[in-house]
């Protein structure tokens, strides 16, 4: 049997593991592994997203099963400090010794620390591992602000992090641009824009010379004489080749580091391969998974003997979103030293730069940079890649088709088989589709666990999804969204049947219409749609509701719930804050004023909510929905009656408009907004529907949205007066509630409608499908029949009773914890 | 501090206290509910559409959470689960397994009617 050791379990070491144990059997190759790190392997790719969730366990690549099961020897925590190339030993730091006969050195990077005075004093960091970013959390909480030093892509994706810490962030950068490697001085310009926007300040054309402080650091000085004073430092000025134990052990190193390879990775030691950040494969060191993963495959293709796999460098072109910002770069970007011409648009109070460099003769793409809009990058990247023929005016490609019916043909149809989709995992067009065809796949995710297209950094997604539904749709087959392995239906059709066939059941439904015993999925949309219907108490069907609105209220971490009572508008009077306030107190409440101008009580035990909400509605409080999905708030700013601005009187209309969709149930959350003038304090134009005024009347946007995709409103109709107004939003809404998906956006489902907007604007404005009477009739029925849910339990002994935290005993739930913060109480953090 | 420690998967046979919980008219249809026993939160679920009744522990072993019984059940494929309502891990009400192939398992309970009575069934 085969004896191979891999020392380092970084992202490429585990992927050689998985390549090779593909490939060669337990029997045949022995695999262990050595890792320095305490952890399982992780991906480094998505390390910033540490800091918003903290969870490492989403990080790792696969469990302590996965090795078992694949009989692969895991040492974590384990150091080598010997290599015996002779007697063909490692040997590890507390002196186990093991053979080896092929041995792959896996050993990655590890962050360079330039020779600055002072980066050993307290406040200084590097960024590459779990480890270090708990430091950087931990510190980051103590103190006001940060530095980064280098203004590369990590260095940038640091300075996001930082400033989500909440620290007054800069970020220092030796070159007289960002990015230098990816991209040119106009691109990274368009891209400082976009970062100096988010407050983040950048520092170009800046040595170090020296950290400063007493211990701890309190600044830089520079070599122009400046200074900058801050409280951290995070250092990512590149990264340094891991290749100690090469150089110990005799191994050809590079002038600057790496382990020298050939195109197999074998090392001078035939019997030794590099792979990943720590191989130098031709002066080149390759600092992305990508062609990591390569070398990977390459290495273990050539363990057993086979020869036909070679790497041959690789392209380093990237996509990625910095700072909320699309930034990729392909191909050659510079085109330095090659005659080529360029093709560039530039839109700067956007941020938006793309650049395309074509062959002299215009036939080919030999590579481009995109900041600020890259939806472009795959298909670029496949017509580089495949040496594709340019559309007649190239210019298309990166500003689209304008006009004429010529529009070019880019999607993933017109792709070659061999096009390369996902280029972490190395996987190409014909493989994907041979795979759904042949393994009669049946979703994206089955495609994605067959082909491991998708698993790495994910950004080829999109087209793995268009790839799956374009094939699907060659096959003959109907590309089906379906609700769930309970329903063969879609969220509309479903919507359809419980309306035609007076459905007032989730069970009723389920017996007609689906098989099985339903699940989280189908549950809560068929309630949805059951509430948008018929809008009856959700109270009487509670067990198919999600927990927030099976009993009214947000839970929240360790299992207390929110209370949000209604705001319509956001007014409110003394009284009623008066009665808030001391609800609140009573019950101990930890208060915090919402986005949607209301004021939301956390911290309610699930006994405690009827009390508190017959407190409140004795004061003239209703339920505010904020656990539904449903309408939420509608926003406004103070209106004609105060402000020496205003138009029209928007809180009196906001009040018009939220009391009339109160209750409301749709497919998602609904939130609205009123502005009386064009400066638009309510921020109309971010929300499902907002309403601006105008010296005529109001103009109407749709299907804006903040969130993880912040997305404008758009212009549906000008100068309505109130009736109209609310005419089209009855309208509206009522086409969005029968066709969205489920737990979709109004945006969303915008972008996804055939047509867009103006297909929107002809259903609801222009009626040009004869349905806006019926779909005023149908809001109609659905808002006659609201009732304030809190006001029933509060009333109903029998639904009262449900909210017990036992079935056999009236107390509480012991096991809940508070800490005490700023005065108030909030949950203990989470176990694990 | 909450630990899994206190729950162990009970089998019928191993069952030494039927401990009378409630009514069988106190269970939602189709849902759970939690019931103490000697300091342990019990989830207990009246799955009526399959005419079955399940109980397992109440802690939710990702996050340490005592709130399964407020979670949703269904069936994936034919084997009946309840989904946390915390972040939708789902786990098989049949052996308490971790349905989305995490490592983490519940510990179940054996659950008996009698006299209109919900029973269940412990070792100590």
């Amino acid at each position: 049997m085969k004896k191979v050791v891999v020392i380092g379990n970084g992202m490429v070491g585990y992927k050689f593991c998985e390549k090779l144990r593909k490939i060669a059997s337990p029997e045949h190759v022995s695999i262990t592994v050595f890792g320095e790190e305490p952890r399982l392997a992780y991906d480094r790719v998505h390390l910033s997203e540490y800091f918003s969730d903290k969870n490492a366990d989403k990080l790792t690549l696969a469990p302590l099963e996965w090795y078992r099961e694949n009989q692969i020897k895991l040492h974590s925590g384990k150091l080598i400090a010997h290599l015996d190339r002779t007697a063909k030993t490692v040997e590890t730091h507390d002196h186990q010794v093991f053979e080896y006969d092929q041995l792959i050195m896996a050993t990655g990077s590890s962050p360079f620390v330039p020779p600055i005075p002072g980066t050993d004093k307290k406040g200084v960091f590097v960024y590459r591992t779990i480890e270090d970013l708990d430091a950087i959390i931990s510190y980051g909480s103590k103190v006001k602000s940060a530095a980064v030093l280098g203004g590369g892509l990590l260095g940038l994706e640091a300075a996001k992090a930082m400033l989500d810490l909440g620290l007054k962030t800069h970020v220092v950068e030796f070159a007289s641009r960002l990015m230098p490697r990816q991209l040119d001085e106009a691109a990274s310009k368009a891209l400082q824009t976009s970062i100096e926007s988010l407050g983040i300040q950048i520092h170009l054309n800046k040595s170090t010379r020296e950290i400063a402080g007493n211990g701890k650091l309190d600044g830089l000085y520079f070599a122009d004489n400046t200074q900058l004073d801050v409280d951290m430092l995070v250092i990512s000025a590149g990264i340094r080749p891991r290749d100690e134990l090469a150089h110990l052990s005799d191994l050809e190193v590079g002038p600057r580091g790496g382990i020298v390879t050939n195109e197999f990775m074998q090392t001078s030691d035939p019997d030794i391969y590099a792979i990943g950040e720590a191989a130098l494969y031709q002066n080149m060191i390759y600092g992305l998974v990508a062609p990591g993963y390569d070398m990977a495959e390459v290495a273990a293709q050539h363990i057993l003997g086979r020869e036909e796999k070679t790497f041959m460098g690789s392209d380093m072109s990237t996509k990625l979103k910095l700072i909320g910002v699309d930034v990729a770069s392909f191909g050659d970007p510079f085109c330095e030293n090659q005659a080529h011409y360029p093709i560039v648009f530039e839109h700067k109070s956007k941020g938006i730069y793309k650049r395309i460099n074509l062959s002299p003769d215009g036939k080919l793409l030999l590579g481009g940079i995109l900041v600020g809009d890259a939806e472009a990058y795959n298909m670029l990247l496949q017509t580089m890649q495949n040496g594709l023929s340019l559309p007649p005016d190239p210019e298309d490609l990166i500003l689209g088709a304008r006009g004429g019916e010529g529009s070019v043909g880019q999607g993933v149809e017109n792709l070659p088989e061999q096009a390369q989709i996902c280029s972490c995992e190395g996987i190409t067009k014909g493989a994907i589709c041979q795979s759904i065809t042949e393994g009669n796949l049946n979703s994206v995710q089955e495609v994605k666990s067959c082909t491991k297209a998708g698993t790495g950094c994910g950004g080829c997604m999109p087209m793995v999804t268009d790839l799956f539904h374009h094939t699907l749709k060659s096959m003959g087959k109907r590309v089906k969204k379906t609700l769930c392995e309970h329903f063969d239906y879609s969220r509309q059709e479903l919507f359809d049947l419980v309306k035609i066939n007076a459905i007032k059941s989730y069970d009723e439904l389920l017996d007609k219409y689906g098989k099985g015993d339903g699940c989280e999925i189908c549950k809560p949309a068929v309630a949805s749609i059951l509430a948008s219907i018929w809008n009856e108490l959700i109270t009487e069907q509670d067990t198919i509701q999600d927990t927030n609105d099976r009993f009214l209220a947000n839970i929240q971490k360790g299992g207390t719930y929110s209370v949000v009572p209604r705001v319509p508008g956001g007014e409110i009077t003394p009284d009623k804050l008066i009665v808030i306030g001391q609800v609140a107190k009573k019950y101990d409440l930890y208060t915090k004023i919402t986005g949607g101008q209301r004021i939301d009580l956390f911290g309610a035990h699930l006994h405690q909510l009827p009390d508190i909400w017959e407190e409140l509605i004795e004061a003239g409080f209703e339920s505010g929905h904020a656990y539904g999905k449903s309408l939420r708030t509608v926003k406004s700013c103070v209106g004609s009656s105060w402000c020496r601005y205003g138009l029209h009187d928007s809180v009196s209309f906001a009040l018009e408009i939220e009391n009339r969709y109160k209750g409301l149930r749709s497919p998602h959350k609904l939130k609205s907004a009123v502005s009386g003038c064009i400066r638009e304090c309510a921020e109309a134009q971010s929300k499902d529907f907002g309403i601006i005024a105008t010296e005529k009347g109001w103009n109407l946007f749709v299907c804006g949205n903040g969130g993880a995709k912040p997305q404008h409103a758009q212009l549906l109709a000008s100068d309505l007066d109130n009736e109209s107004c609310i005419r089209y939003i009855d309208r509206f809404l009522m086409f969005y509630i029968k066709t969205a998906e489920p737990l979709t956006r109004t945006s969303t489902w915008l972008n996804k409608l055939e047509g867009g907007m103006e297909y929107l604007k002809d259903v609801v404005v222009n009626d040009c499908l004869g349905i806006g009477a019926q779909l005023e009739e149908d809001m109609k029925r659905t808002l006659n029949v609201y009732k304030c849910e809190w006001k029933e339990v509060v009333n109903n002994p029998e639904l009262r009773a449900k909210f017990t935290h036992f079935i056999n005993s009236d107390e509480p739930d012991e096991s809940i914890r508070f800490e005490r913060r700023r005065e108030q109480k909030v949950p203990a953090e989470w176990g694990k | 501090m909450i630990s899994t420690e206190a729950y162990k998967t009970v089998n019928e046979e191993a069952v030494t206290t039927w401990f009378k919980a409630a009514p069988v008219n106190a269970f939602p249809s189709n849902g759970g509910t939690c019931v103490q026993y000697k300091g342990k939160q019990i989830a207990v679920f009246n799955f009526s559409r399959r005419n079955e009744w399940y109980a397992c522990q109440n802690l939710c072993p990702h996050k340490m959470q005592m709130i399964l019984s407020r979670g949703l059940i269904g069936t994936h494929q034919e084997e009946p689960k309840v989904a946390c309502p915390f972040h939708k891990k789902s786990f098989s009400l049949k052996t308490g397994e971790c349905i989305n192939g995490d490592e983490c398992s519940l510990a179940t309970y054996p659950v008996k009617i009698k006299d209109e009575h919900v029973y269940i069934g412990f070792k100590e």
